[in-house]
Order: structure tokens, then C-alpha cells, then sequence
């Protein structure tokens, strides 16, 4: 049966940017943690550790997000475990954002002049001191621009979701389509939600870009 | 954890492996090469045509870089034959891959020319350079050489990309692997095989685009 795209097909998917949000917001927490933890291996003197980290963020950087979903969620079953595709696809979005904020950060940290290092080492600063008061404020600051673009790449990323079955607003719009059959209304829909989302973390990631070049610059 | 891994089915289908992965190196290759056309007329209308193309230009970026591909390519597998162009799926793809990567394409060579000193064109007219010449060696050569790691990363990225065209049923490597799965039921093992080639191919194309930067972008530096 094709029925009309109606309000409460618009509604549906309207309601479904909750999931789209949600996933996000998980995947960027995660990644937040995972992040901090591959950049501050990356940039150790621990040869182990910066290689690892380093492993992980080529292989994670050079492989499609759909195959760490598929994974993600085909490998948990093989420990015999069953995993819904919201917790497959917030694992796989976690390791995925881990592995580039991991890399937008290590190079914010590189970016703290050399000299900061050398002054904290000569007030005699132990590591965690040294990060902590130091060296991450400032590379946070540097790296603010850049992880805001990332939160965009990471919304649209949690579209492909929705191959492995999770409902969020791209899944939404297909079943709506399906029920339809207006993908010209629908998709087109479901790409301006997307975009209402997006389109301001662009600009804001763009004029901080601006203002950090001005603050910066010689 | 009692699993046996079976890979002996994804092996033996490794012709469609290839073949696959085959379409993916010609989706990429295509859309790298036909994005960056678009990019550099992108770039050109943006910097010095009329102000209604540049706010078309402006508009068509935006739009392709906040909203994800996946719905990019229903829009244009689904959306499009409603009115009258209908594409195979393989067409769709590329299309939607070139529309794609050429927004990006766009506003990374824009950065690039916009990067370029003024007194570096000055010293080209000064030398009694024609416009073309001045475009050529004096603003894009050098833009390009700019943005050459930021275009190469988005090139690879692109790549990835491709693997979400399995969706609409193209015949990529993903999609290879979507149908060795359906037959097999080997899943962790089709797609951790379907991986590792993506991973190859990534690794090709970073080899393939450092040698291009040593033969195009060997001359000195001027800093």
C-alpha cells in the first residue's frame, strides 16, 4: 500500500533527530576520552605506546566507518553475545571518532611551542603537572576549530547507522520512503534536518578558525 | 569465546573480490579525477565570477558538505528518476560521488588561491605575463602545490566514501562483500577480509599521490 507523506510521516522523522543527536552525542563523548588517551600515547616518549597509538589511528583513518560498523556488530556476535545496533554503532562510532580526534589533538599538542615544554621541565614539573597546567590548556585552544569540523563529520557519520538497522534519521526517511514512495520529499527533508543540524557547527568551527588565525598571527 | 573463524568461503570468492574492488578503483579513480575539474571551476566562479554564481557556488557547497552522502545518493538513485533521470546503479554512484568530493574539491583549491600573495600576480604582470600564463603559473601552480595534502586526504577519504554506494546496489567492494555474506554467513570474516583490501587500497592511492607530488611539485620553494 502507498499511502501520502502526511504530518505524521514529517513527524516521524522529525522525532527520529533525537536518535541522530543521541548517537552523537554518545560517540563524541567516547571519543573524547578515547581521543585524549591516543593523543597523549602518540605524543609519549614510550616508543610502544606512540606506536600502538599510531597503528590505531592508520587503521581506523584508513578503512570505511560502514566496515567498522559491520565489525563492530557482526564481530560482538562472535562472542556469543547479541548486540543491538545502537550499542554496535555507538562502539564503532566511539573507536572511530577516538581515532581522529586522537590525531586533530596530537597535532594541537605538537603545536604548543617547544618552549613550554622546556619551562615546565625546568620548574621541575612532573608529567602529569606538565599536561595538565601546562601544555593541554593551550592545545586545547588550538584545538577547538578543528574538533568542531569533526563534530560535523561525526553527525553525518552516524547516518551509516542505519545499514546496520539502528532507526536514527536516515533509517527514518527510508522507511517513510518505503511506505510513500515521495523519496524526493522525503530525502530532501531528511537532508535539510540534517543540515539544520550541521550547518552551524560548520560556521562556528569556520569563524573560531578565523579568530584563533587573527589571534595568532605575526 | 568458541568460534571457529572460517575464512576458506571469502577466499575462494576471491574473483569477485577483485572485481570488486576493481569498481571501487574506477568509482574512485573517476571521481577524483572529474571532482577536481569541479573543484577548480568551483574555485574559479567562487574567486572572479559574477556574485549570483558565487552565491550559487556558495550554496552548492554548503549544501553537499553538511547533510551525509548516504542521503546524497538516495536523493539521487531515488529522488532523481522522479523527475525523468533515471541512472543504473553504477551511474548514480559516480554521479554522486563527483557532486560529492567536488564540493569539498571546491573549497579546499579556494583556500589555496586565496593563499597566493597579490604581489606575486603584480610581479607576473609586471613581467608582461598573459592572464592565462598568470593564472596557470603564478596562482594555480602554486595554489595546488598549497593544498596538496589537504586534497590528497579528502581524495582517500573519498575513497572510504565509496563503500556506502553498496546501498543502492552498485557493484563495489562492499557490495561484493554484501553478497559473499548472504551466501556464506561468514559476516565477521567477509567484512574483516573486505577491510584489509580498503585498507590496501588506501595505502596504494597515499603511494600513488606522493609520487605524483615528486614528479608535479619538485621544484624549489622560494622560502
Amino acid at each position: 500500500m502507498i499511502r501520502e507523506f502526511g504530518t505524521s510521516d514529517f513527524l516521524f522523522i522529525l522525532f527520529a533527530v533525537r536518535w541522530t543527536l543521541l548517537l552523537s552525542a554518545i560517540a563524541f563523548a567516547g571519543g573524547a576520552v578515547g581521543g585524549l588517551v591516543i593523543a597523549l600515547a602518540r605524543v609519549s616518549q614510550n616508543r610502544i605506546f606512540s606506536g600502538l597509538a599510531l597503528g590505531f589511528i592508520r587503521v581506523f583513518q584508513g578503512t570505511p566507518l560502514l566496515m567498522q560498523l559491520f565489525l563492530v556488530f557482526f564481530g560482538i556476535n562472535i562472542f556469543g553475545i547479541s548486540v543491538t545496533p545502537l550499542l554496535a554503532a555507538a562502539i564503532a562510532l566511539t573507536l572511530h571518532a577516538s581515532a581522529f580526534l586522537g590525531e586533530i589533538w596530537r597535532g594541537s599538542i605538537q603545536a604548543v611551542p617547544g618552549g613550554q615544554h622546556e619551562a615546565s621541565w625546568a620548574l621541575g614539573l612532573g608529567y602529569l603537572d606538565r599536561m595538565k597546567s601546562i601544555i593541554l590548556p593551550q592545545a586545547a585552544r588550538i584545538s577547538v576549530a578543528p574538533t568542531v569540523g569533526f563534530l560535523v563529520q561525526l553527525i553525518k557519520g552516524t547516518s551509516l547507522a542505519s545499514i546496520i538497522g539502528f532507526v536514527e534519521m536516515t533509517r527514518a526517511g527510508q522507511i517513510i520512503n518505503n511506505a510513500t514512495f515521495e523519496p524526493f520529499t522525503v530525502f530532501g527533508l531528511v537532508a535539510v534536518f540534517y543540515f539544520i543540524l550541521c550547518w552551524p557547527l560548520s560556521i562556528a568551527a569556520r569563524q573560531l578558525e578565523r579568530r584563533f588565525s587573527r589571534a595568532t598571527a605575526r | 569465546m568458541n568460534y571457529d573463524f572460517n575464512f576458506a568461503p571469502v577466499l575462494a570468492n576471491y574473483p569477485r573480490l577483485l572485481e570488486g574492488a576493481w569498481v571501487t578503483i574506477q568509482l574512485s579513480f573517476g571521481a577524483m579525477v572529474a571532482g577536481l575539474v569541479v573543484g577548480l571551476m568551483g574555485a574559479i566562479a567562487k574567486n572572479a565570477g559574477p556574485r549570483p554564481l558565487r552565491w550559487l557556488v556558495d550554496a552548492y557547497v554548503e549544501a553537499i558538505r553538511n547533510t551525509p552522502f548516504i542521503i546524497q545518493i538516495f536523493f539521487i538513485f531515488f529522488g532523481l528518476p522522479a523527475i525523468g533521470l533515471r541512472f543504473s546503479p553504477n551511474v548514480a554512484a559516480l554521479v554522486a560521488l563527483i557532486i560529492n568530493v567536488g564540493a569539498y574539491a571546491t573549497e579546499i583549491i579556494r583556500a589555496g588561491i586565496e593563499s597566493i600573495n597579490r604581489g606575486q600576480v603584480e610581479a607576473g604582470i609586471a613581467l608582461g605575463m598573459k592572464r592565462a600564463q598568470i593564472f596557470r603559473y603564478v596562482i594555480l601552480r602554486p595554489a595546488l602545490r598549497t593544498v596538496y595534502p589537504a586534497l590528497t586526504s579528502q581524495f582517500i577519504f573519498l575513497m572510504l566514501t565509496t563503500s556506502v554506494v553498496s546501498v543502492i546496489s552498485a557493484s563495489d567492494l562492499a557490495a561484493a562483500g554484501n553478497d559473499i555474506n548472504a551466501e556464506t554467513f561468514a559476516s565477521f570474516e567477509v567484512y574483516l577480509v573486505i577491510t584489509v583490501i580498503y585498507f590496501i587500497l588506501s595505502i596504494g592511492f597515499s603511494a600513488l599521490f606522493s609520487a605524483i607530488e615528486r614528479v608535479a611539485f619538485s621544484y624549489p620553494l622560494s622560502r
